[in-house]
C-alpha cells in the first residue's frame, strides 16, 4: 500500500529561536527547516528573528543574512539572486518557488521555508535531484536531426515557428512544478513529472528538430506520460509563470491524433 | 491507448446514462410486462449491452489508474487481477441478465 505512516525521523520538531541582534520594530519571523541526514535527530525548525531594515527585498536575502549573520550551519543553495540559475528553488509559505525572486512584502505573517516535498534531503534546503536529472537526460534534450545543415549557415526558422517554443523555452529546471506534483511524488521512479515533460515538449514543438516521431513514440507510455491527471499543481506553481500541464496536454493531444 | 479509451467511454457513456435515466423515469408507473416489452425493443437492448459494456470497461480503467498510482507491491498485482475478475464478471452478469428478457 502507498505509506500512509510516516518514516523514522520524519516528524519535524520546533528547533532553536534565534532572537533579533538589535531592537528593531521590523522584525520578521524566518522559520526554517532544518535537517541533517548523517545524524540521527529529527528534522527541525529553527526560527530566526530578521531585521528587515538591514535586509534586501527578497527571501533569498534573508537567508543569506541568516547565513552571514545569526547560523553558519543554514544550508541552501543559490546562485544569481535574479530567477533565471533555477537554484534556489524552496517551499516557500506552502508553494514552491524560487527565494530570489520571492518578496519578502508579499508573505504575510511569519516566513516558512523549507525544502521542496517529497524528495530525498542532503541537507536543510538542499535535495538531491539526480534522478530528476536524470529523467530530463531521459527525453534527449538537444536538436536531433537526420538532415545535413544548409551548408555555410545555420538551420533557419521562421518567426512563426519560433514563437511556437515560447513558453517552453524559459523553463530553467528548478524543479518546483515536479516536487509540487503529488503523481510525481507517489510515482516518480516511473512518472517523468511536468518539468520533464514540458522540456520533452520544447524540443517536440521546435520545427528544426527532426525526431518528432521518436520522441513521441518513448513518451506513449502508461507512466511516463499518461501519470498526468491534470491536477495542475505544476502550473499553479510556477515561478516562472509557464504552463506545463497545458504542454503535457498538447503531448496527449499529439499522440492521441497521431 | 488507455487514457484514450478512458476518455471515449466516459463520452459514450453521457448520452447513455442521460437516455437511461430520462427513460426509466417515464416507466415510474409501467406495469411490470410494459417494461419487459421496452427492454425487448432491440434498439433498448442493444443500448443497454453497451451500457453494462462501457460502464464496467469504463470502470476497470479508472480504478487501475488508482490502484497503480496509490497500492504498491505484491499487493498491486492481486488488487489489479482482482479488479479485472470483478470488472469480466459484472460485465457477463450485467449481459446475461439482459440477454435472459429476450429470449
Amino acid at each position: 500500500m502507498a505509506q500512509f505512516n510516516l518514516p523514522a525521523n520524519s516528524i519535524v520538531k520546533p528547533g532553536k529561536n534565534y532572537p533579533a541582534i538589535v531592537d528593531s520594530h521590523t522584525i520578521k519571523r524566518v522559520i526554517v527547516y532544518r535537517y541533517d541526514p548523517d545524524s540521527d535527530e529529527n528534522p527541525r525548525a529553527d526560527t530566526y528573528e530578521v531585521d528587515l531594515d538591514t535586509c534586501g527585498p527578497m527571501v533569498l536575502d534573508a537567508l543569506i543574512k541568516i547565513k552571514n549573520e545569526m547560523d553558519s550551519t543554514l544550508t541552501f543553495r543559490r546562485s544569481c539572486r535574479e530567477g533565471i540559475c533555477g537554484s534556489c528553488s524552496m517551499n516557500i509559505n506552502g508553494l514552491n518557488t524560487l527565494a530570489c525572486i520571492k518578496a519578502i512584502k508579499d508573505i504575510k505573517g511569519d516566513l516558512k521555508i523549507y525544502p521542496l516535498p517529497h524528495m530525498p534531503v542532503v541537507k536543510d534546503l538542499v535535495v538531491d535531484l539526480s534522478r530528476f536529472y536524470k529523467q530530463y537526460a531521459s527525453v534527449k534534450p538537444w536538436m536531433k536531426t537526420e538532415t545535413q545543415p544548409p551548408s555555410g549557415r545555420e538551420r533557419l526558422q521562421s518567426k512563426n515557428d519560433r514563437e511556437k517554443l515560447e513558453g517552453l523555452e524559459e523553463c530553467i529546471l528548478c524543479a518546483c512544478c515536479s516536487t509540487s506534483c503529488p503523481s510525481y511524488w507517489w510515482n516518480s521512479d516511473r512518472y517523468l513529472g511536468p518539468a520533464v515533460l514540458l522540456q520533452a515538449y520544447r524540443w517536440i514543438a521546435d520545427s528544426r528538430d527532426e525526431a518528432t516521431t521518436d520522441r513521441l513514440e518513448q513518451l506513449e507510455d502508461s507512466f511516463k506520460l499518461y501519470r498526468c491527471h491534470t491536477i495542475m499543481n505544476c502550473t499553479n506553481t510556477c515561478p516562472k509563470g509557464l504552463n506545463p500541464a497545458k504542454a503535457i496536454a498538447e503531448i496527449k493531444k499529439l499522440i492521441a491524433t497521431g | 491507448m488507455h487514457w484514450w479509451m478512458q476518455r471515449l467511454t466516459a463520452a459514450v457513456l453521457v448520452p447513455i446514462v442521460v437516455w437511461l435515466a430520462f427513460s426509466v423515469a417515464m416507466l415510474g408507473s409501467a406495469s411490470h410486462e410494459a417494461v419487459v416489452r421496452w427492454l425487448q425493443s432491440p434498439v433498448v437492448m442493444t443500448l443497454l449491452m453497451l451500457l453494462v459494456v462501457t460502464t464496467f470497461y469504463h470502470t476497470k480503467l479508472g480504478m487501475q489508474v488508482i490502484i497503480e498510482d496509490y497500492v504498491r507491491g505484491w499487493l498491486k498485482a492481486v488488487s489489479l487481477i482482482l479488479l479485472n475478475l470483478i470488472c469480466v464478471l459484472l460485465t457477463v452478469v450485467g449481459i446475461a441478465a439482459l440477454l435472459k428478457i429476450v429470449l
